[in-house]
């Protein structure tokens, strides 16, 4: 169904309008990180640079760089064991119902309210006891913990669009629970993966609370290592921007080439929410 | 191998009701992990939590005795926790809206069989791939009021003090503060939607194109102009994707905090301060920290009255 | 089935290596981290950006010069101001684990945080070896003493109570760097006229409006005063506090309009441009004047004491101590001597944009911010600054940069003072 062509420009222009508005942010980052210094000003903030200056993309890279890998490590792992974890308990929650599965939904959900402030201590602590204070598999677990809850929602909503006549048939031809996950849920949630698999891997590449906390020096992902670009009391902000537009750059690559599997995945679940 | 045989025997042999209980089994074994993860590091650091927040720890030094409901006392006369109370409750309510009516809005005009459709999609995901920190700080500038899209407001006779502005709307005393829609607030939310619309864009898009063209058709059939089409017929239908943005908004929303502590800050006289901001300084900058534990609990107080009430319905729904 | 049950037991092992590994560098991790108490030298601080993190590298490299033997580590933690560092070392002091050294802001913040807690070594002995005692003016050791014990080491010095102006707009409007809070009313009317902001501020970050708010403390009250005030000798409720209140309140309405959407860099801007005459900042300002925005010292802005401060010195100093419990107290006692002495010093003050915080450095290391700097923090009555934590307990500044953020915005001259009485019960 489509409006009617003579509305057609309206909807173009429309459009236009709110990518011009969705896109004035990037702008002013992508001008002030090719600003020199001095002309980083808020004064100045609309102006195009007098010369373009790629100086703070290289200093940023130089300084960005060891870091990155770091974050590869973390988010990689990360998301998949959450996607995984989450999977295994949508798939319980939702078609393997007993007794209280309700109640323990809402128990484990209502873990994606805890803020993440209050609980350092103890959480650094008992990293520390366990050994994993420092270290990227210390971070990654937190996040997978701390994933659970949002994965697991968005599974449960996913496989709950799954009919359960199909689970029915399936078990009559003698599937059992690990037979009905490996050849029915798995296959038809690839997309519910790839909704998951694209949250988690935004939220942990950007998540800074946990990394800078949980983490020293080497072991940092480069969210921390951008902050670290600013000092104490004086913020480069050109070199900040350009910081931020290079640890962006494996998000956004990963929206560009996964945004239609996003929808299509949203649309093979969250439909029947 | 021979576990193998022997269990596909007892499967095939005692069919429904045996493989059943051992498959239920074997379901909540595989939950117990998250059970127990969950169980330490939500429940167990909320209790951890709860059990400072009664301590008298308020400086560096820990000190558990048991002071009681002081620290919440102290907090709900404060000027500051009071006013993040009223901020958390307008910005939630504004972020929400904003996100449910804005997504909605872009999927509905990205839903229109369009060229370029993903060059667009893109745009307004990509806010997303961004970090609150960096943003934060971007939307600072952009809506500085002397030097931020003022600039270009001022020539169509608009203008706004945005973050900068004290007003609160309508001012009704309570308690020390003044209770009402902080005007500072909305600039705040315009950053959040910009970030975050892109998530409920995709999900509305997503239930767009789950409607089977049919049904559309057999509302215009009925003489349904196309509002009434969406309001009617489409409007219904995305409502479960409604509950879950809500809720995922919801747990952004509540607990923000990179976003404002680039963005604004506290904000003069508190208009744009927010929960998780006091309890990050009041802990580690001043180091009360049963203070931030208080603050933390009836953030989280707070929630329960917000979730419970969807679970609940979604409760009903599936029984 | 059988097919199906097996692959799927290759999903579950899947499952289990994906864990094993983490266990597993788990506790190779646990060595490591292990290890590098007991050997190297993890040096704690909030020091990342530009020019800190240079002078904390070429502190370090000179500590190895001397010492190649001993593996150290910069262990800076980013952002916030140093909130985040601070939450880190919280929680790895309170679990018995402290780093080798770390950053503390001499005065209150030492004092009354860490060594109060029972967490600190003295280091008396370190400070009689080296000879220090006269090396550090008195009333700086006095700010990392309690109880006639010493605990830190100060490795710098900024100035807080400085005001810097633009010059040119000063010329074009005739008028002269305020000495007195009159003259700076008077100046502040006059370039009001001429329609220049006169006070550049940018309160975002609540705590520069408490920076101002110190000065105006200091200048109405005078060093003594001023330093009483927190040790509760004087109260409050003196009516000396509440004309520093109604000078503070009186600069107020000179700043510009859209402060609170600024932070401290942005207001400096503000001067660098000329829309702004004057801003009240620590000398970090300078740094951000010459190094970012390449204005030349005297010629495109000065700087002069704040209001009435003339001959005080509000003093931030960032220093290192030893905590107890370190595996290796002497390797520290090492770095703390290379970080006290003469050349660990001008290898790092230079580059930070601050000055020594000894007596005898060299002065040709510095520019002419510096060298004035130097000789007038030989000569002025120190008194720690409040917004940096030198004064009072972080408690307390929290509670008083609340109370300002609130003034700020109110104006209420009676509710701020009440306030500042009810937080003075956290000074204790």
């Amino acid at each position: 169904m489509a409006i009617r062509s003579f509305t057609r420009p309206i909807l173009y222009a429309l459009l236009i309008a709110l990518s011009c508005f969705y896109l004035m942010p990037v702008y002013v980052m992508i001008i002030t990180s090719l600003k020199p210094l001095e002309e980083v000003t808020l004064s100045q903030m609309w102006q195009l640079p007098t010369s373009l200056d790629f100086s703070s993309y290289s200093e940023a890279f130089t300084k960005l760089a060891p870091n990155l890998l770091n974050s590869f490590y973390l988010v990689i792992p990360a998301t998949l064991l959450s996607a995984l974890l989450g999977s295994l308990n949508g798939y319980v929650l939702s078609k393997w119902k007993f007794k209280g599965a309700n109640t323990l939904f809402t128990i484990i959900l209502f873990g994606m309210f805890i803020p993440y402030q209050s609980i350092l201590i103890p959480l650094i602590q008992f990293l520390r006891e366990i050994g994993l204070y420092n270290s990227i598999a210390g971070l990654v677990f937190v996040h997978v913990v701390y994933g659970i809850p949002i994965t697991t929602l968005m599974f449960r909503n996913f496989y709950a669009s799954i009919p359960d006549s199909m689970i029915e048939s399936a078990k009559i031809d003698g599937a059992g629970f690990i037979g009905v996950y490996r050849f029915i849920m798995v296959p038809l949630s690839i997309t519910g993966f790839v909704v998951v698999a694209i949250w988690q891997f935004t939220n942990i590449w950007n998540e800074f609370l946990f990394a800078v906390t949980i983490t020293t020096s080497d072991q940092q992902p480069v969210m921390v290592a951008l902050q670290n670009l600013s000092g104490s009391q004086i913020v480069q902000w050109n070199v900040q921007m350009a910081g931020a537009l290079l640890a962006a750059l494996p998000t956004l690559l990963v929206y560009i080439f996964l945004g239609k599997f996003f929808v299509k995945g949203l649309l093979a679940g969250s439909v029947k929410g | 191998m021979e576990t193998e045989t022997t269990m596909r025997s007892v499967t095939v042999t005692t069919r429904k009701k045996r493989s059943l209980t051992k498959d239920h089994m074997l379901a909540i074994g595989f939950l117990i992990p998250s059970i127990l993860l969950v169980g330490v590091f939500v429940y167990g650091f909320i209790g951890w939590t709860g059990y400072v927040s009664l301590s008298n720890w308020n400086s560096l030094v820990p000190d558990f005795s048991f002071v009681g409901l002081k620290n919440y006392l102290y907090l709900f006369g404060d000027f500051r926790f009071q006013a993040d109370l009223r901020n958390t409750l307008f910005f939630t309510i504004m972020f929400i809206l904003a996100v449910i009516v804005v997504g909605q809005i872009l999927a509905i005009l990205l839903d229109q069989k369009i060229q370029q459709e993903s060059l667009f999609r893109n745009i307004f995901f990509f806010p997303m791939a961004l970090s609150f920190v960096v943003t934060g700080v971007v939307w600072q500038w952009l809506l500085n009021p002397s030097t931020g899209v003022n600039l270009f407001l001022a020539k169509l006779g608009l203008d706004s003090k945005w973050y900068t502005d004290t007003t609160i709307f309508p001012a009704i005393g309570w308690g020390k503060i003044e209770f009402g829609i902080p005007i500072a607030m909305i600039a705040v939310v315009i950053a959040a939607v910009w970030q975050m619309t892109g998530f409920s864009v995709a999900m509305y898009l997503a239930g767009l194109r789950g409607v089977p063209e049919e049904v559309r058709e057999a509302a215009r059939m009925d003489g349904a102009n196309e509002f009434q089409v969406y309001w009617k017929i489409i409007m219904p239908i995305l409502r479960p994707i409604t509950v879950s943005v809500i809720i995922i908004m919801a747990h952004i929303s509540l607990k923000i905090f990179d976003l404002i502590y680039a963005m604004t800050g506290p904000g003069a006289n508190f208009v744009t301060d927010v929960p998780g901001v006091y309890m990050y300084e009041t802990t580690f900058r001043g180091n009360y920290y049963a203070n931030g534990a208080a603050i933390a609990v009836v953030m989280l107080l707070a929630v329960a009255i917000f979730i419970i009430p969807y679970l609940w319905s979604s409760r009903k729904g599936e029984a | 089935m059988k097919g199906r049950l097996k692959s799927f037991t290759g999903w579950f092992l899947i499952f289990v290596l994906a864990l094993g590994p983490l266990s597993a560098c788990s506790s190779s991790n646990e060595t490591s981290g292990g290890s590098s108490n007991e050997e190297t030298l993890d040096i704690f601080s909030w020091w990342t950006g530009a020019g800190e993190e240079d002078g904390l590298n070429a502190l370090i490299d000179l500590f190895k010069e001397e010492y190649p033997d001993i593996e150290v580590e910069n262990a800076a933690v980013a952002g916030g101001a140093g909130t985040n560092a601070k939450a880190v070392l919280a929680s790895r002091m309170q679990g018995d684990d402290p780093p080798a050294t770390f950053q503390v802001h001499g005065g209150s913040e030492l004092n009354d945080g860490w060594v109060a807690a029972g967490k600190m070594e003295t280091l008396n002995d370190l400070y009689e070896a080296e000879g220090w005692e006269d090396k550090f003016p008195e009333d700086l050791i006095d700010l990392v003493s309690k109880d006639g014990d010493i605990y830190s080491v100060p490795v710098n010095i900024h100035r807080g109570n400085v005001l810097w102006y633009n010059t040119s707009v000063f010329e074009e409007n005739g008028v002269e760097p305020p000495k007195t809070f009159d003259e700076f009313f008077t100046a502040a009317d006059q370039l009001q006229e001429a329609g220049v902001t006169p006070l550049a501020l940018g309160d975002k970050e609540p705590w520069t409006a408490t920076h101002l708010f110190e000065t105006a403390l200091l200048g109405t009250l005078g060093a003594d005063n001023y330093k009483k005030l927190f040790t509760g000798e004087l109260s409050f409720s003196d009516p000396k506090v509440k004309e520093a209140v109604e000078n503070f309140k009186k600069m107020l309405s000179y700043v510009n309009e859209d402060h609170s959407s600024r932070n401290w860099q942005d207001a400096s801007q503000l001067v660098a441009d000329g829309e702004a005459a004057m801003n009240v900042m620590g000398d970090w300002a300078k740094g951000y004047f010459v190094n970012d925005l390449n204005l030349k010292v005297k010629e495109d802005f000065g700087w002069m004491a704040t209001p009435g401060t003339e001959g005080m010195f509000m003093v931030i100093t960032d220093t290192f101590g030893l905590p107890k419990g370190v595996s290796n107290p002497e390797d520290v006692k090492k770095f703390l001597s290379v970080l006290g002495s003469v050349e660990g010093q001008d290898a790092f003050n230079p580059l930070k944009g601050s000055i020594p915080a000894r007596v005898d450095a060299d002065l040709s290391n510095y520019d002419e911010y510096g060298k004035e700097t130097i000789e007038d923090f030989k000569s002025a009555s120190l008194a720690p600054s409040l917004a940096h934590g030198s004064a009072a307990p972080e408690g307390f500044v929290t509670k008083v940069n609340q109370a300002i953020n609130i003034f700020v915005t109110q104006q209420d001259v009676d509710q701020l003072i009440s306030s500042l009485e009810d937080a003075s019960s956290d000074l204790k």
